[in-house]
């Protein structure tokens, strides 16, 4: 194959320039502050800062508070990650067989989409308010005394659920459109092929949904590590105390509230190392892996 | 092994729409039937209906004793081979055979040793570890084959399966196909929208046309005596050459030209020849003018006009004509007379 070539070499740089601008300015420059300020032990009133070298990361290995939080991201995670996929999973096999009204039903389905993080929070917080809250009389009804803000678990049930309903359309829309890119005729195979559609959908088309399910299970990893700090600032009204939150929000609460900030700095530092590994993984395994026809 | 029967066979759509009008007809056990026919009449709707992928609208569908109008796909004893052949592309070749089988709950030992043989009839045995997107079409197409085979099925279902082979391979597995029906004697229903195909492997042909049968009956049948003018004009390449003509006090004549003697009402008719039912020489009693030679090597085709109407000769290798006038006569046994308005054989 013949590639397309420029005909001098400065046109394509110029051409990259306000994108690399971008990043440099957006990110690696935080990104290199970030890790520089990692090493450093900040006067809390900005009066100047002293080099401590891994000081920082030592001390947060050593920390239970960040272990304890570590963990609960962990659970969260696989939590999110778990039940949004599984959720969407069934609801885009349910959509995908109906026949009549199939547009408003998906429509209905991928609205939640439109939500902003903070928002979905806080419609989290109505549904679970203390004294009028229709999901807190749901709860009471089956016995259940739900205390959102107060009791650590009730606050992690609800960061969990509003963090999945937010995200299970985004996963719907991915595994509806990997569904519908399932050949008809192979569909129409395993019908004659296979009588109970258990089999069939065990069989056949869950592992050939397998590559879009692999590209989500990133996705959703890094939704769960990551774009869930609008949903947990508004469940924990900026009041951590007890709360539960996640490794993200502590970088927020350290750096912001606590005005530690080369403790802040080297815990995103620890986060970007995450994400990288997370992003060489989906490069190396997930997309090599599976690719069909 | 089974006959099949079909009864009143109705589809028709929510929106109202009528892909195939009541229809009925019999497969005796062990027969290779296909339905041809332009795309839209209604063929693989038919064939869908019998494999159970589309629901009947009316009337009765049997698979052997069974009628089996709301029996499962998986439970009609079917086997189908399809278009774009639909294998399963993360399975080998080993797994997409035996696939059927395991579902049916045989034994392992059982099922590897009936996908050997498959693949042995088929020659697949060294690809038997490959997946489908390793194959070329052909073996690919041969899997699909294996697939079915495999599952020694009451009836074999084929959905143009050759449609998406280049020329060369259509022709040879044109051939594999019908040795293997023969060899295992399997009720077969074959839908195709190529004449050929329809003409070289079937036992008998049923031409539908808009969601009605045009016509039943063995290949032979079907060229010589087609039911009608769709009949004549879809099966052969060419076609049958269909003539304005005028029947009178016995006689069909087509303008000053052709003349035949036949028993019809007085009136319009059309009056259908093969073009390898026309001879052509010097001492021939009608003059025709060749427009195009086609050379085809071991025939040639000649186009021309007849009367003011267009007329295609089947000629053999050895005549050599070139454009210019010429004369011509005709097989009056091989003329097919049709009523010029409905275009039904008379």
């Amino acid at each position: 194959m013949k590639r397309a070539g420029f005909a001098t070499r400065w046109l394509p740089i110029l051409l990259l320039l306000p994108q690399l601008a971008i990043i440099a300015v957006f990110f690696y420059w935080p990104a290199a502050h970030a890790v520089k300020s990692s090493f450093y032990l900040e006067d809390p009133f900005g009066f100047g800062s002293s080099f401590v070298g891994f000081d920082n990361y030592i001390h947060l290995t050593g920390s239970s508070e960040y272990g304890r939080i570590a963990k609960f991201t962990v659970l969260f995670t696989v939590l999110v990650t778990f039940f949004s996929l599984a959720l969407a999973l069934l609801l885009a096999v349910k959509a995908d067989n109906v026949i009549r009204g199939a547009k408003t039903y998906r429509t209905l389905l991928m609205w939640v989409y439109a939500v902003a993080p903070p928002v979905a929070g806080f419609i989290g917080l109505l549904m679970f308010n203390q004294s009028w809250g229709p999901l807190t009389e749901l709860a009471k009804s089956i016995g259940w005394d739900f205390k959102l803000g107060v009791n650590f678990n009730d606050t992690a049930f609800a960061m969990v659920l509003v963090s999945v309903w937010k995200q299970v359309p985004v996963n719907f829309i991915f595994f509806l459109s990997g569904l519908q890119s399932i050949p008809k005729s192979v569909r129409e195979a395993a019908l004659i092929d296979a009588k109970s559609s258990f089999r069939r959908f065990w069989d056949v088309t869950f592992p050939l949904l397998a590559p879009t399910g692999f590209f989500l299970l990133i996705i959703n990893i890094t939704y769960a590590l990551f774009d869930t700090f609008g949903v947990v600032d508004t469940l924990v009204k900026g009041e951590p105390g007890n709360n539960p939150m996640t490794l993200v929000y502590k970088v927020y609460v350290d750096g912001f509230r606590g005005n530690d900030m080369g403790g802040s700095s080297a815990q995103s530092v620890i986060l970007m190392v995450l994400v990288l590994a997370l992003t060489v993984f989906q490069f190396r395994l997930v997309e090599r892996r599976i690719h069909y026809t | 092994m089974a006959q099949v029967s079909l009864n009143n066979i109705r589809k028709i759509y929510p929106n109202g729409y009528e892909a195939v009008v009541p229809t009925s007809f019999d497969i005796a056990d062990g027969e290779f039937v296909v339905l041809v026919g332009p795309s839209g009449c209604g063929k693989s709707t038919l064939l869908r209906m019998v494999a159970g992928l589309e629901d009947i609208s009316e009337g009765a569908l049997s698979i052997g004793d069974r009628n089996v109008n709301h029996v499962d796909p998986a439970d009609r004893d079917i086997a189908m081979v399809f278009q774009n052949y639909a294998l399963y592309p993360h399975m080998t070749v080993r797994k997409n055979i035996g696939y059927g089988l395991k579902n049916r709950k045989t034994p392992a030992s059982e099922i590897e040793d009936k996908v050997q043989t498959a693949a042995k009839m088929l020659n697949l045995t060294e690809y038997l570890d490959r997946k489908p997107s390793q194959l070329s079409g052909g073996q690919r197409q041969r899997v699909a084959m294996g697939r079915a085979v495999v599952r020694d099925p009451a009836l074999f279902l084929f959905d143009e399966p050759l449609s998406n082979l280049d020329a060369k391979l259509r022709h040879q597995m044109r051939i594999e196909i019908k040795a293997l029906q023969r060899r295992l004697g399997v009720t077969s229903i074959y839908v195709t929208h190529d004449q050929v195909e329809a003409m070289t492997m079937a036992d008998r042909i049923i031409v539908l046309n808009a969601g009605r049968i045009e016509q039943i009956g063995t290949p032979a049948e079907i060229y010589h005596r087609p039911a009608s003018t769709f009949v004549a004009s879809f099966m052969g390449a060419p076609p049958m050459n269909l003539l304005t003509a005028k029947g009178s006090g016995g006689r069909v004549t087509v303008g000053e030209t052709i003349s035949v003697a036949a028993e019809v009402a007085d009136g319009p008719v059309t009056l259908g020849i093969r073009p390898e039912d026309i001879e052509i020489g010097p001492t021939c009693d009608i003059p025709f003018t060749v427009d195009i030679v086609e050379e085809l090597g071991a025939h040639r085709l000649l186009h021309g006009q007849l009367g003011g109407q267009e007329l295609t000769i089947h000629v053999g290798k050895d005549v050599v004509v070139s454009a210019g006038p010429i004369r011509m006569s005709i097989n009056p046994d091989a003329v097919v007379l049709f009523d010029a308005k409905s275009g039904l054989a008379l």
